[in-house]
């Protein structure tokens, strides 16, 4: 479904990412784990198509096509959905507003008509039961005023409305408690099937604990310097990241 | 380029959608303005002599004052001698019916999207349009007048309602005002007429709709508004005009006398025609506009969108009179390629416990020049006075301006005035999130406008509101970032 | 007497300059009287500012000078002042390089010219055009900024006793500098304009403060005007402090630019005076300046105090902040106008402005205007400001708990004025401001 070969990638001259290879099949949950400032989010939002980062060289390529040489939206379309680690605030508009025309955008791209407001509601209600959200969340103005669980659970409330292909969750669980935690990785573990995929950008095990990755690689310096089983996840937990560091700055 | 101003780039070729003219056979004066076109418009409305001294009276005080400098504008002077002062589509004298208005004038109407007829009477809007200066066709007449409100035109009003037109023309705005003002009140043509008898509470929107057909007039229409006692009234406003090179003048006067406990709403959507993408052509927009809340309780309010005119200054007003009389102003006023706006408003507190609320939004593009200009004025007997003001600026590109100047004049203690503004453009990070949603660039701009306006937006009535957002977006495409 | 037009104040001074030029011996031919000549035949042109003058719209300056002073009897500037009534007016434990001007002219004795901090240099501004002569071509009146006006012209056509003031490169000045600008009007009343250039060199940093003081029951007219120059990576923290007597017409301005990376903080402070009239005019002129003005107006009777500033961001990635309050009882007027404006190059600019007021009587008068003028599209700026009284809820709090009113509505004004006063850098102002505002309460 996804491949990455070789991928560099730099903001403001800078290199972030020194070479990412990474094939993702459908049915798969890929965990991303490493230190700060490894690269995860850079990751994250080249993938998704952001304009701050520069991709000097490499390919992406997601169901047979060039990612890279699409725009944002056109990836959306297509069905890559980016969970933010901050959700961005937009005065004024609901979010409730903000999914229906995504929605519809989405659907255009695919062929379809455009829900109509009755449809539109019905799918709005069943899944706003998937993350336990609240109607009149959905009808404030997207992340304004939000607690920080709620903008994830948010986050989570718009990727099952958009169902992707591929869903990149970026530090979902930061900032979050236990509960919420729960909530949302039960959102997402809901939406799992056999002809999607997820990554998991975490800096930490426990999210691990609910959404359980076929795959966990480690992220440090820009390279994957180990992947592995559901177990590296423990593992890292468990001894922290510094042996990772060694190990890949001897090599 | 950034990006940002490629977007920008692309969105300067948004073309005027209304630009387009008819060919009537016009009935005009000769261009150019003396007392003796005063007498001829006065003649050919056949209008009472009181009425006729009435413009004189403002002519000449009109010829001793200059134009008005200090707004944040700049254009060449329009040459008040090569207007034409007063322009009617030749067919029909006075139209009795719809079915009397010239076909052709109805087709106009439908294409700028208002039905006079079945259409509009189904929405419960009833309309009268002003084409070039005249007005051409009320609808809902009858059933309005069987609760005792008049809705007409100026000029029917002026031989039906003289005592009427007589008691409240210049009352809220009189003739030597200031120079449009004075200039509007010795040529205005027509306009609408509208009065709501004690204790009515209007059942359906009045609306106007304004159009500036023939090249080289001037319009100068006039409205006037009467609320009685305990009345209620929304009155809806929205113009066009024509694609022309040359820059043509609208200068109007709105007038709303607002008694005890009555309250008037105001809406206009405006969109005269810009001119083109290089700044050439487009309507000058000099309007004066304003009410009074002369009783007790009594409560104006203003919602403007400004997408429109070349050159635009417009400060529709509130005299809050009245004790705990109230007054609002919502403006959304948007500029794109070389427009300038100076919009804003007047609070003036008088009475006792006057509220006001400002909400102005302003969003500019291209090379245009937008200004927020205000007053809000707290008189020593305004006791316990309150006054909240917000005004918001987002830019779009970096050739365009972005202007605040409000003046807080306050001489009681017992006052309370906020006011707040900021300044900033559209967050690419906004952008983003919704490009990956999916949302393509163009209507992420769209939609964060609409949502940045909305305290705005829903100020007015539905159908508006609709229309309103659609122009929004019209105005901006190709845009922003 | 009778009340004299603007036209006759403006004909006033340009006769004035005609006496003014017949006294100066031997200055024909120097840089500086090429200056005042200059700047009188532009004041000739514009004159004192007209009733109409959007910027004078609420402060008539020329009115108020008809109204109090007698120009057909005029001080010859000559009074002396004692040491000992000088001291009564310093800023009490203030231990500072001390100048002090009588009626706009510097006096040796009573200031403290003895024994300068390193990198500090100071001189009678006359002198300072031949012996800092490219420092005095380079800054003296050369640079254009927004807010200078006829005023400023006024006052460079009449510059004399002022001084020049230079901080060398990387000196940091421990003392302050304060300037103690007395106007004797005891037997007459009087016209005064100082006039200083203060050159702040590259790294160096100094604080300094403007004191301005009336003696006497006659009227008197101040037309002051500082230009300073923050060159790179300084840090210069600026006060004004403003305590004249109620007959006492002040218009001063303080001109400012800014270089790379400085830092200027300003503090302007008024208690009493008949008219005031605050210019402070800033230009920031290179990139990651900051720039923070605090201001208080704290005014009874019948006092008039207009403060006029203006940041001019000319240049990407500066930052400014701005808060002014005041408190109004009395027949007192407060006029606030603060000008942000941001130049098309200025992207990334954060400015920031709020003016908040507390009217105390049924007399008293506030006008403000904020204003916002903006080219720039990758901006953050805002302002905000309010009218209004004490918290009612909060006095009625402080009474519940045993306070009576006069004690909660000072702790309430104490507060109020707290973040304009606990920014101040110089503790012995600091505390004269804190008593002062005691005192008023």
């Amino acid at each position: 479904m996804l491949s990455i070969k070789n991928l560099h990638a730099s903001i403001e001259g800078k290199e972030i990412l020194k070479g990412i290879n990474l094939e993702v099949k459908a049915g798969e949950v890929h965990a991303i784990m490493g230190p700060n400032g490894s690269g995860k989010s850079t990751l994250a939002s080249v993938l998704a198509g952001r304009e701050d980062y520069t991709v000097d060289s490499g390919e992406v390529v997601f169901q047979s096509k060039d990612l890279l040489d699409m725009g944002a939206d056109v990836r959306a379309k297509e069905g890559v959905f980016l969970a933010f680690q901050y959700p961005i605030e937009i005065p004024g508009v609901t979010t409730t507003n903000f999914m229906k025309t995504a929605i519809n955008k989405v659907r255009e791209h695919r062929g379809l008509e455009p829900l109509d407001a009755v449809s539109f509601l019905k799918l709005m209600k069943e899944k706003m039961k998937l993350v336990e959200i609240d109607q009149s969340l959905l009808s404030r103005s997207l992340n304004e005023g939000f607690s920080g669980g709620e903008k994830k659970r948010n986050e989570i409330f718009q990727m099952a409305m958009l169902e992707p292909t591929l869903a990149i969750l970026d530090e979902t669980d930061s900032g979050l408690d236990i509960d919420a935690l729960r909530i949302v990785a039960n959102g997402v573990n809901t939406l799992k099937n056999p002809d999607n995929a997820t990554i998991v950008v975490t800096h930490y095990q426990r999210l691990l604990d609910y959404i359980v990755p076929d795959f966990v690689h480690v992220l440090y310096d820009g390279k994957i310097v180990k992947s592995g089983g559901k177990d590296l996840a423990k593992e890292l937990e468990k001894r922290g990241y510094d042996w990772i560091k060694e190990e890949a700055d001897v090599a | 380029m950034s990006k940002d101003d490629q977007i920008l780039e692309q969105f300067a070729s948004k073309e005027y959608e209304h630009g387009w003219s008819v060919d009537f056979e016009a009935d005009s004066a000769p261009p150019g303005l003396s007392e003796d076109i005063v007498r001829f418009i006065s003649a050919k409305k056949d209008e009472p002599s009181w009425l006729l001294e009435w413009r004189l009276k403002a002519y000449r005080n009109w010829r001793k004052m200059i134009e008005p400098k200090w707004a944040n504008v700049h254009y060449p002077k329009p040459q008040f001698e090569d207007i034409i002062y007063y322009s009617a589509p030749k067919k029909k004298k006075t139209a009795e019916s719809l079915d009397e208005v010239d076909p052709e004038l109805l087709k106009t109407f439908e294409r700028l999207g208002i039905s006079l007829t079945e259409q509009k009477r189904l929405t419960g809007v009833a309309v009268d349009a002003v084409m070039d200066s005249v007005s051409v066709g009320t609808t809902f007449k009858k059933q309005l007048l069987e609760q005792g409100i008049i809705f007409c035109s100026f000029s029917e009003a002026v031989k039906d309602y003289p005592e009427l037109v007589k008691k409240y023309i210049g009352s809220v705005v009189p003739s030597n005002d200031n120079f449009y003002a004075a200039l509007n009140s010795a040529v205005f043509s027509d306009g609408s007429f509208c009065y709501i008898p004690k204790g009515v509470r209007c059942p359906v929107e009045l609306s106007t709709y304004f159009r500036i057909n023939a090249a080289n007039t001037g319009q100068f229409e006039r409205t006037l508004i009467v609320a009685e006692e305990d009345s209620y009234v929304s009155y809806l406003e929205g113009c066009t005009a024509p694609q022309r090179d040359e820059n043509q003048l609208h200068a109007a006067v709105v007038e709303i006398y607002a008694a005890k406990s009555a309250e008037v709403k105001y809406s206009t959507v405006q969109n005269w025609y810009p001119g083109d993408k290089n700044g050439k052509g487009g309507i000058y927009n000099f309007v004066t506009k304003r009410g009074i809340c002369a009783g007790d309780y009594a409560k104006i309010s203003w919602t403007q969108v400004e997408t429109g005119s070349a050159v635009t200054w417009k400060y529709p007003s509130c005299i809050l009179k009245g004790d705990y009389s109230q007054g609002e102003f919502y403006s959304v006023a948007v500029t794109n390629n070389y427009q300038q706006a100076d919009t804003g408003t007047k609070m003036i507190h008088i009475g006792k416990n006057t509220k006001s609320r400002i909400v102005s939004k302003g969003v500019s593009g291209g090379y245009s020049q937008n200004s927020y200009r205000g007053l809000v004025e707290i008189h020593p007997r305004a006791e316990n006075s309150r006054n909240f003001s917000q005004c918001d600026s987002l830019l779009m590109g970096d050739k365009c301006g972005a202007h605040t100047f409000p003046y807080i004049e306050v001489k009681n203690k017992s006052s309370q005035i906020e006011h707040e503004a900021t300044t900033s453009k559209i967050g690419e990070d906004q952008i983003f999130y919704c490009t990956q949603r999916g949302i393509d660039e163009e209507s992420a701009v769209a939609l964060i406008v609409n949502g940045y306006c909305k305290e705005v937006l829903n100020k007015l009535p539905m159908e508006f509101a609709v229309e309103a957002q659609k122009l929004l977006a019209l105005t901006l495409e190709g845009s922003v970032g | 007497m009778s009340k004299l037009t603007k036209e006759q104040v403006d004909h006033f001074f340009i006769d004035q300059f005609q006496s003014f030029e017949n006294k100066l011996n031997g200055e024909s031919k120097k840089p500086l009287h090429q200056l005042r000549k200059a700047a009188i035949t532009a004041f000739k042109e514009n004159g004192l500012p007209a009733a109409k003058n959007e910027e004078y719209k609420y402060t008539n300056i020329a009115k108020a000078f008809a109204k109090h002073l007698n120009v057909e009897a005029l001080s010859d500037n000559n009074f002396a002042l004692s040491s000992d009534e000088a001291a009564k007016y310093f800023i009490p434990e203030l231990d500072a390089v001390r100048l002090v001007f009588v009626n706009g002219m510097l006096n040796k004795e009573l200031s403290d010219l003895e024994n300068l901090p390193e990198g500090l240099q100071i001189q009678p501004i006359k002198t300072a055009q031949d012996d800092f002569q490219d420092d005095f071509a380079r800054h003296f009146n050369t640079h254009k900024i927004e807010g200078s006006d006829s005023f400023s012209d006024l006052n460079t056509a009449f510059t004399d006793g002022g001084v020049f003031i230079k901080i060398s490169k990387s000196a940091v000045i421990e003392k302050p500098i304060a300037c103690y600008y007395f106007t004797d009007a005891k037997e007459a009343d009087v016209i005064s304009q100082p006039r200083n250039l203060v050159i702040a060199e590259k790294n160096s940093q100094t604080s300094m403060v403007e004191s301005y003081i009336t003696i006497g029951e006659y009227a008197s007219f101040t037309n002051a005007v500082t230009e300073i120059v923050v060159e790179d990576d300084s840090i210069f923290n600026y006060y004004k402090y403003q305590d004249e007597s109620e007959k006492a017409i002040h218009v001063g301005a303080t001109l400012v630019h800014q270089l790379g990376k400085s830092v200027f903080n300003s503090g302007t402070f008024s208690f009493n005076g008949a008219m005031i009239r605050n210019n402070l005019s800033i230009a920031v002129h290179s990139e990651h300046s900051e720039t923070n003005m605090i201001g208080l107006y704290f005014l009874d009777y019948s006092t008039h105090v207009d403060n006029h500033t203006v940041v001019d961001h000319r240049v990407p990635n500066c930052e400014s902040n701005e808060t002014y309050k005041g408190v109004l009882d009395g027949k007192s007027r407060g006029v606030f106008n603060g000008k942000i404006f941001v130049r098309q190059p200025a992207q990334k600019t954060n400015a920031f402005q709020s003016n908040r007021n507390i009217l105390m009587s049924d007399g008293s008068e506030m006008d403000t205007k904020p204003q916002l003028e903006i080219w720039a599209d990758d901006v953050k700026c805002s302002h905000g400001c309010t009218v209004g009284q004490l918290d009612k809820d909060q006095l009625f709090y402080l009474k519940a708990r045993g306070l009576d009113e006069k004690t909660a509505k000072s702790m309430l004004l104490n507060a109020f004025a707290s973040d304009v006063v606990n920014p101040i850098k110089i503790e012995a102002l600091k505390k004269l401001i804190e008593s002062k505002i005691i005192e008023r309460l």
